[in-house]
């Protein structure tokens, strides 16, 4: 990768064009009057097209994808994106969203839900939702509107685990709940013992990621379901580490009644540079109506991306659905086994698709933060960083199932060498990376003093 | 060590009381500063605002965390320093110098439920 | 197992690495699994597709339905797409990369963001754009809660009840589920003036439900005084020509990316815009980028203001959204860069100029009449003097998707710079060849 230092606006020649369009009549927009037409043009670039496709490709040169190398982002199922996906995502790219009885979309969102409902337990989908925290959202309103049809208007309160994605409680809050966090015990596990003393009949709902963010199955799964049944609430299942269930375990049977897919994780479609994702949510018999009524997002949610999915869905095909998960659980679990005497592993079990190192186990001063940056220099990703809260200094690795033995042992290595060097040399470690386009950035200075636009 | 100072009360939530009559002049003690890293930004209540003891008035922000501010006192809020919404820096330069807001009290018997600072010095040791 | 093309570990690799592991089987790996939840009888799925029936899956299912020309908005616009885009956003670098954790490497999706943000600030008058939204209506509703945030203790938000019907939708549902009071009125200047409402904000659009384009002449003055905040939903293609948020007073600018460029797709991926004015910058939800520069000086772009955000906040956040639509606003991006100012001023001078040709040649046939008031750009609606069904009907049959009907019984159509006189005269003849 190469440091390249333009904005548009800096290439924009007055008189340059970009674009292909014939000339306009004269006069043309003679029929709006003054008072609703904007004092001058908008500073936008002049560039002309090749200007345009050579300074995007400099662009594209200082980022890092799937497709570049190892992605090892815990939580974010950095899988190889199927390139007959992206075919498969221009289908039906002309048709208007307001075209009714559309032979071609009715059939992709019908063989989609069927699909989906079928790996994992639940009756029916609705893809209106745009990403997996819209998904949680959506999952929210379904189940407050259940309560609500049922006259039952007391139960303001989500139970969360303290190890939930953050957009979990923050879900909950915008759905209009308050948020009552559970305390993992010390194996990383809700304490079913403390969820029992908060549930009642106030509680809506409780939230859980199985496995959690630790990678850990919640082995309590069916303990959990009953006591959040037998008081009334609901359970909604995040799908956000769906990945290692994938063909082996379905959200359904474990008596989840709500819960979303990350489309974008689990399902292989691109994450984009941060999206469009699709955060489809899936109820339990009995909900589907409700599901369908909430209308959370402009027409039929992320069409394109449904599409990429069920491309991805019909080419594994019954056979080869059930291997996605275990081969991830395989790659996290050999990672895991490979690096536990270099990196402390407060949890040592078997873990899912993921696991959390806490900090290098003969840290010398040298932080996750450190470890992370080196790693960039030698041509990896880093791992999610920081997250979950319960341990100081997290390193949340997820390999995927799509990755080589060859290439999970070269990155075993390098956390090796990155050990050694931490105690060897930690300085250099504090001021990696040191191959990459630029260093590590001032983040004080943009926060205290935001630069937002040009 | 985190330097505290004698003659002001505390919180449990680390912010630090300096009365001034009927007023309650309330920061962040240097113990929270260090904690934060690098503050970025000073989340205000507006003057005239009125706070139970132990309610959230405002917040403190820094790149990667974000701390709620409790008032240690019942009261309205009378004065904001302006100051740090420009340099919220002075908060971590000199904690105990940079205030962040001033408190009519509505009941100074609240007083007593805070910490002194021998107190305080066992919490955060 | 036979191998399958995705996952690159063969039968060797699995038993080495379970050998290391110390587990005796993939199933051994799930053995905190209680076993009654370990799916034993397989998937009821299709079997497995090659690349090539896969492939032929997709072109049947896009050849069930006539291709269809469309002349409809209503919210999504058939805008052409400069072939320069695809290509751009299908490099993999920008497909396959992830939000923008890891700044080091991940500059080009910063900077193009940083464009992104520059270009909406440009088009709206805003002081701050965010990253990008889902779309349009969810962003009109983050805008909605953004008002409730704003001005604190405040909960009542008034819409225009002459928004897109798929705003309005989305914007009734975020306010029962978030306990947001939403007022729907034709009159906004009377519900707010009559000032018995604890107004938190108001939301007005830049063109109606109808095409027609509204003033709102005095409306900032107004909502200020009741205490609210001004949010105005805009089409950004029709930003270029037309009075601008900020022009008009407005606090926030929310709208939907996708009149630049972005194909129809029956709905989606699309991107929404949210860009404020400079106070309520630490309100603003989403993701952000902000300049700064590296240990050794170098202009760098990295995320910022990431306090106000689920992953920190988590219950307090400003939103709990997470991602944006990244690679939908680097396609609205190119775009802008591509158009500049002349470019995005032609395609509402051909669009208008199609427009209004159409509209006149319509009323002229003495089938329809004119249904509402008021200068338009691209989108006009008008009441129909003969049945609609029929005349959908015959526009379908020669390959149109036109005159789509609206609640009010009128029937709505849009011109983009795709369609020429010599097409749209075309219409006019297939109407009043199927019709007279």
């Amino acid at each position: 990768m190469k440091y390249y230092d333009r904005l548009s606006i800096e290439l924009s020649r007055p008189g340059r064009k970009g674009f292909g369009l014939r000339e306009a009549p004269a006069g043309a927009l003679d029929c709006i009057p003054a008072y609703l037409r904007r004092e001058s043009a908008p500073k936008l670039p002049e560039l002309s097209e090749p200007d345009v496709v050579r300074h995007y490709t400099m662009l594209s040169q200082m980022n890092f994808g799937v497709d570049t190398g190892f992605y090892p982002l815990g939580s974010c199922t950095m899988k190889y994106n199927p390139k007959i996906n992206e075919e498969a995502a221009t289908a039906l790219e002309g048709v208007h969203p307001l075209q009714k009885a559309h032979k071609g979309a009715a059939a992709v969102a019908e063989g989609l839900d069927k699909a989906l409902a079928e790996i994992t337990g639940m009756s029916h989908f609705t893809f209106q939702p745009c990403a997996g925290a819209h998904g949680e959202l959506t999952g929210l309103m379904i189940i407050k509107e259940w309560h609500l049809r049922r006259g039952d208007t007391a139960r303001t309160k989500v139970i969360v685990p303290d190890s939930a994605h953050g957009t979990n409680p923050a879900s909950a809050a915008v759905c209009g709940f308050h948020v009552v966090e559970v305390k993992s015990t010390p194996e990383g596990l809700v304490d079913t013992e403390v969820l029992k003393s908060i549930v009642g009949p106030d509680v809506a709902a409780i939230m859980l990621t199985n496995p959690n963010t630790l990678g850990l199955f919640e082995k309590d799964i069916k303990e959990i379901a009953s006591i959040v049944h037998d008081c009334g609430g609901l359970l909604y299942y995040d799908g956000a580490n769906m990945n290692p269930l994938l063909g082996a375990v379905r959200p359904g049977d474990m008596g989840f009644d709500v819960m979303h897919l990350n489309l974008h994780k689990t399902f292989s479609t691109p994450h984009g540079g941060g999206g469009p994702g699709s955060g489809p949510v899936g109820v339990r018999k009995g909900l589907e109506e409700i599901a369908d009524s909430v209308k959370v997002s402009g027409f039929h949610g992320n069409f394109g991306v449904m599409l990429r999915a069920y491309a991805y869905i019909l080419s594994l095909g019954r056979e080869n659905v059930p291997m996605a998960g275990r081969l991830a659980t395989l790659a996290a679990n050999y990672i895991k086994e490979c690096l536990k005497d270099c990196y402390k592993l407060p949890i040592d079990t078997v873990c899912k698709h993921e696991f959390v190192f806490d900090g290098l186990l003969e840290p010398n001063g040298v932080s996750t933060l450190d470890v992370a940056k080196r790693l960039l220099d030698y041509g990896f990703h880093a791992p999610t960083i920081y997250f979950p809260l319960l341990f100081h200094q997290a390193i949340m690795i997820e390999p995927t199932e799509t990755e080589s033995l060859e290439t999970l042992d070269a990155f075993i290595e390098v956390m090796r060498r990155i050990a050694e060097e931490a105690k060897e040399d930690p300085e250099l470690l504090h001021t990696a990376p040191h191959n990459t386009p630029i260093g590590r950035p001032d983040e004080t200075t943009a926060a205290r003093n935001p630069i937002l636009h040009w | 060590m985190s330097k505290i100072i004698e003659g002001l009360l505390y919180s449990e939530s680390h912010e630090w009381v300096k009365l001034d009559g009927n007023v309650a002049i309330v920061g962040v003690t240097d113990f929270a500063q260090a904690e934060m890293g690098d503050i970025t930004y000073v989340d205000f209540p507006a003057e005239e605002d009125e706070f139970k003891a132990g309610d959230e008035f405002g917040a403190l922000e820094s790149v990667k965390a974000s701390s709620e501010l409790y008032t240690p006192v019942s009261g309205r809020v009378i004065a904001i320093n302006k100051d740090l919404e420009d340099a919220p820096e002075k908060i971590n330069e000199d904690a105990f110098a940079a205030w962040i807001v001033k408190i009519e009290m509505s009941d100074k018997s609240e007083l007593t439920n805070l910490l002194s600072a021998a107190a305080y010095s066992q919490i955060i040791n | 197992m036979p191998g399958f093309r995705y996952f690159p570990c063969t039968d060797g690799d699995i038993s080495r690495m379970l050998d290391r592991i110390g587990a005796a089987s993939l199933d051994a790996l799930y053995s905190d699994v209680p076993s009654e939840y370990m799916r034993s009888g397989g998937y009821d799925l299709p079997s497995a597709m090659d690349e090539q029936q896969v492939r032929e899956f997709f072109r049947d299912l896009a050849s069930m339905d006539p291709k269809l020309k469309v002349l409809v908005g209503q919210g999504a616009y058939d805008h052409y797409t400069p072939s320069v885009i695809p290509y751009i956003t299908s490099r993999s670098e920008f497909l396959t990369a992830y939000t923008p954790y890891q700044c080091e490497i991940s500059q080009g999706t910063l900077r193009y963001i940083f464009e992104w943000q520059s270009l909406i600030c440009e088009l709206t008058g805003m002081d701050v754009s965010n990253a990008s939204m889902y779309d349009g209506p969810t962003a009109a509703a983050e805008a909605m809660r953004m008002c409730v945030a704003c001005t604190r203790k405040r909960n009542t938000v008034v819409a225009y009840s002459g928004l897109l019907p798929h705003v309005l939708e989305v914007l009734r549902t975020y306010a029962k589920y978030s306990g947001v009071n939403l007022v729907e009125t034709w009159d906004i200047a009377e519900t707010v003036a009559e000032g018995t409402l604890d107004l938190a904000g108001v939301i007005v659009p830049d063109i109606n439900r109808y095409g027609v384009i509204e003033s709102h002449k005095g409306l900032a003055e107004l909502v200020h005084e009741m205490g609210g905040l001004l949010v105005e939903y805009c089409d950004p293609s029709a930003l270029a020509v037309l009075k601008t948020p900020a022009e008009w007073g407005a606090d926030i600018a929310v709208g939907d990316g996708q009149s630049l460029g972005i194909p129809l797709g029956y709905g989606g991926p699309y991107v929404g815009f949210m860009a404020c004015k400079q106070e309520y910058m630490r309100k603003l939800p989403g993701r952000i980028v902000g300049q700064t520069t590296d240990a050794e000086g170098r202009r760098c772009f990295v995320l910022t203001l990431q306090a106000r955000e689920q992953h920190i906040r988590r219950d307090k956040a400003t939103s709990n959204i997470c991602s944006n639509e990244s690679l939908m606003a680097l396609w609205c991006t190119v775009y802008l860069t591509l158009m500049g100012p002349d470019g995005l001023r032609r395609v509402n001078e051909l669009s208008c100029a199609g427009a209004h040709r159409l509209h006149d040649a319509l009323i002229a046939t003495g089938l329809f009449e004119e249904a509402v008031e008021g200068p338009f750009l691209k989108e006009f609606v008008l009441r129909p003097l003969c049945e609609v069904e029929k005349l959908q009907k015959c526009l379908a049959d020669a390959g149109y998707f036109a005159a789509l009907e609206t609640e009010e019984g009128y029937v709505t159509f849009c011109v983009t710079e795709k369609y020429d006189d010599a097409e749209l005269d075309r219409v006019v003849a297939v109407i009043k060849e199927g019709l007279l």
